[in-house]
């Protein structure tokens, strides 16, 4: 590790990109400090030549957006280990969903990442559809991209908002975003009687439908979020403090994403073109044209931007599905919600959530819960290379860097 | 030019600080205690049981068939079912809750119960200020407590409280109607068995026929 240059320092010619201070921190790294399969050994003999600071960040740390915990070694002001610990908001999610029935499983997917519920409803509901060979209504199908898209939307927009707060700009951002968000959930509360915990999704539809003044309403809203972004574009793309903050911070190399299985907005700045709704193409997202933006340098301010990107392509497919969306049923009536035992056999549900792939893994035994009921978290997965991107950085770039994550640590720790 | 970024930047926020003097759009709080915005329709807290009529326990629509209980994903609801039956609004007899409590310090408001309800007996209140000083006994809610009347449900879920009314006044009517061919059968039958008596036939096949689907239509 080049301990001599510190992100801001380092100026000097890159072959990688534009900007100064990309610093090729995996292959720096020594080859101690490799992964060994889950039970590696803790590495205590210091690496530098002083004494090493271990500061335990968390717990209750307002950066770590929850309980969620970095143990960080400290050579000065640089990084040179962090071990990130979670577990403290264990809930037992997984076995809770084996022991009662589907319906019942639907209401704590809500809680997974709180910040959308509308896609862990969906994720799940997927996954049971599949195992269920069910069938969605058209319109139904509509009103889950439009409440995905919303919820996106929202969740970009905050997590940009923290993001910039983290970097020190407590406030501003973070409350124009919140205003965003709060005509979000107010749409959404009209429509699911809930503003977080939606509970809406059913196998098979969804609960009640949107009335046609609802319709109106959310267009409406719709057209007002592209000035919402220009918006949040002219006041934080371009500012030097931003830019000087994050630009060559913590930095993924598309390779490691890959084989970390980083997935979401987060591979995507790193340069890799994966999004499920293009993969898989899953519900009826092959319907709408849209873009799927990527990143060239992998660093925060290219996460920053995908994001900010991103929340643009959700208003394009939200002014397509709301300008396309069919009259129809929603829910086949016919479909049955108590007792509902599907055959046996195992489905994996999954769809492109805000935060990265979300899968829903189940496998029925025929009776009325699941046997086997299996969360593919994105912000767990996601959040497993935190300390390769933070080798090297300083503690104020470990909390811009975790922030950039965009973790929820109800889905981490489930 | 350095800076430039960030003069971009202030005057997006001063636009934000003078626009809220001039556009009531920018103006996205209310001071609570003092404004209150009405809950939408949809809204849902905690759940409270519907009765019709006057008396709450004579017309409490809870049959106590447990399935809310079973189905409750945080388990917070108890019922204890009735070993006497009361007739219910179509007359039919039918068991009731001897107790019936909600713990709303465990109910996550999930609406689940108001789903597999086939009575249409739990709704969702939207009441929402209930905090209360004994954290115990305050936030276990017990019969008493739960049972509203059906104009109040009506006043805070208009349209879902039509559509259920419209729904039980067409099943009340069947049964009416049910009831009205099953006593007019009976007294046909009567009539015809007083005929029949005088005449000497066997009229009994028609009136086995006729109360069978009246069975069936009380569940």
């Amino acid at each position: 590790m080049s301990e001599s240059q510190s992100h801001s320092a380092a100026a000097g010619e890159n072959p990688e990109g534009r900007k100064p201070g990309s610093q090729n921190l995996v292959s720096q790294r020594p080859e101690s400090q490799k992964l060994e399969g889950w039970n590696r050994p803790a590495r205590t003999e210091p690496e530098a030549d002083g004494q090493l600071l271990e500061v335990s960040m968390g717990p209750h740390h307002p950066s770590t957006h929850g309980v969620f915990r970095m143990d960080v070694a400290l050579d000065g002001e640089r990084v040179i280990r962090l071990r990130p610990v979670f577990g403290y908001l264990h809930r037992n999610h997984e076995k809770l969903g084996e022991g009662q029935s589907y319906l019942s499983s639907m209401p704590y997917t809500d809680r997974l990442d709180y910040f959308c519920s509308l896609s862990n409803n969906w994720a799940y509901a997927l996954a049971v559809e599949k195992l269920a060979g069910q069938q969605v209504p058209e319109r139904a199908e509509y009103l889950r991209v439009i409440l995905a898209e919303l919820t996106r939307f929202q969740n970009h927009a905050s997590s940009i908002g923290f993001l910039i707060q983290e970097m020190g700009a407590s406030g501003t951002p973070l409350m124009y975003a919140f205003r965003e968000r709060e005509k979000i959930l107010d749409l959404f509360e009209e429509l699911t009687g809930a503003r977080m915990m939606c509970n809406y999704m059913r196998f098979g539809g969804c609960r009640v439908d949107a009335s046609p003044a609802w319709l109106e309403k959310a267009r409406a809203r719709v057209a007002a979020l592209p000035g919402f972004v220009d918006e949040f574009e002219r006041l934080l793309a371009t500012n030097e403090i931003l830019m000087a903050r994050c630009q060559g911070v913590g930095i993924l190399r598309p390779e490691l994403a890959v084989n970390a299985g980083v997935t979401g907005p987060m591979l995507r700045a790193s340069g890799v073109g994966y999004d499920i709704r293009k993969v898989d193409g899953y519900g009826i997202y092959n319907r709408f044209s849209f873009r799927v933006p990527l990143g060239e340098h992998g660093d925060v301010y290219d996460r920053f931007m995908v994001r900010l990107l991103e929340m643009r392509e959700s208003v394009k497919i939200l002014e397509q599905a709301l300008k396309e969306i069919p009259a129809g049923p929603v829910m086949d009536p016919r479909l049955k919600l108590r007792n509902f035992r599907p055959k046996p056999g195992e489905a994996y549900g999954r769809i492109e959530a805000p935060k990265g792939e979300l899968g829903f893994y189940l496998i029925s035994d025929g009776g009325p819960n699941p046997y086997r009921y299996r969360v593919r978290p994105p912000s767990l997965i996601n959040l497993t290379i935190l300390e390769d991107m933070c080798l090297g950085h300083s503690v104020a770039d470990v909390v811009l860097i975790s922030g950039s994550v965009d973790i929820v640590l109800g889905e981490v720790d489930r | 030019m350095f800076g430039e970024g960030i003069l971009k930047g202030l005057a997006e926020t001063a636009r934000n600080f003078f626009g809220s003097f001039v556009s009531a759009e920018r103006l996205t709080t209310v001071e609570y205690p003092e404004q209150r915005i009405a809950p939408f329709e949809a809204a849902r807290v905690f759940p409270f049981l519907v009765y019709d009529g006057e008396d709450w326990l004579a017309g409490l629509r809870c049959v106590a068939c447990q399935i809310c209980e079973k189905e409750c994903p945080p388990q917070c609801i108890f019922i204890e079912k009735s070993k006497d039956k009361k007739p219910d609004f179509v007359g039919k007899p039918q068991s009731y809750p001897m107790r019936f409590e909600i713990d709303i310090s465990v109910c996550m408001s999930c609406q689940i119960c108001v789903e597999v309800c086939p009575f249409e007996a739990i709704k969702m209140d939207t009441a929402f200020e209930l905090s209360t000083g004994d954290r115990f006994g305050g936030l276990l809610l017990n019969l008493t407590q739960l049972a509203k009347p059906n104009a109040y449900y009506r006043q805070i879920h208009p349209t879902g409280a039509a559509e259920v009314d419209a729904r039980m006044a067409e099943e009340m009517a069947k049964a009416e109607a049910k009831a009205k061919t099953a006593t007019d059968a009976a007294a046909k039958a009567a009539a015809d068995a007083a005929a029949t008596k005088a005449a000497d036939a066997t009229p009994a096949a028609g009136d086995a026929s006729q109360s069978r689907p009246d069975e069936e239509s009380r569940r």
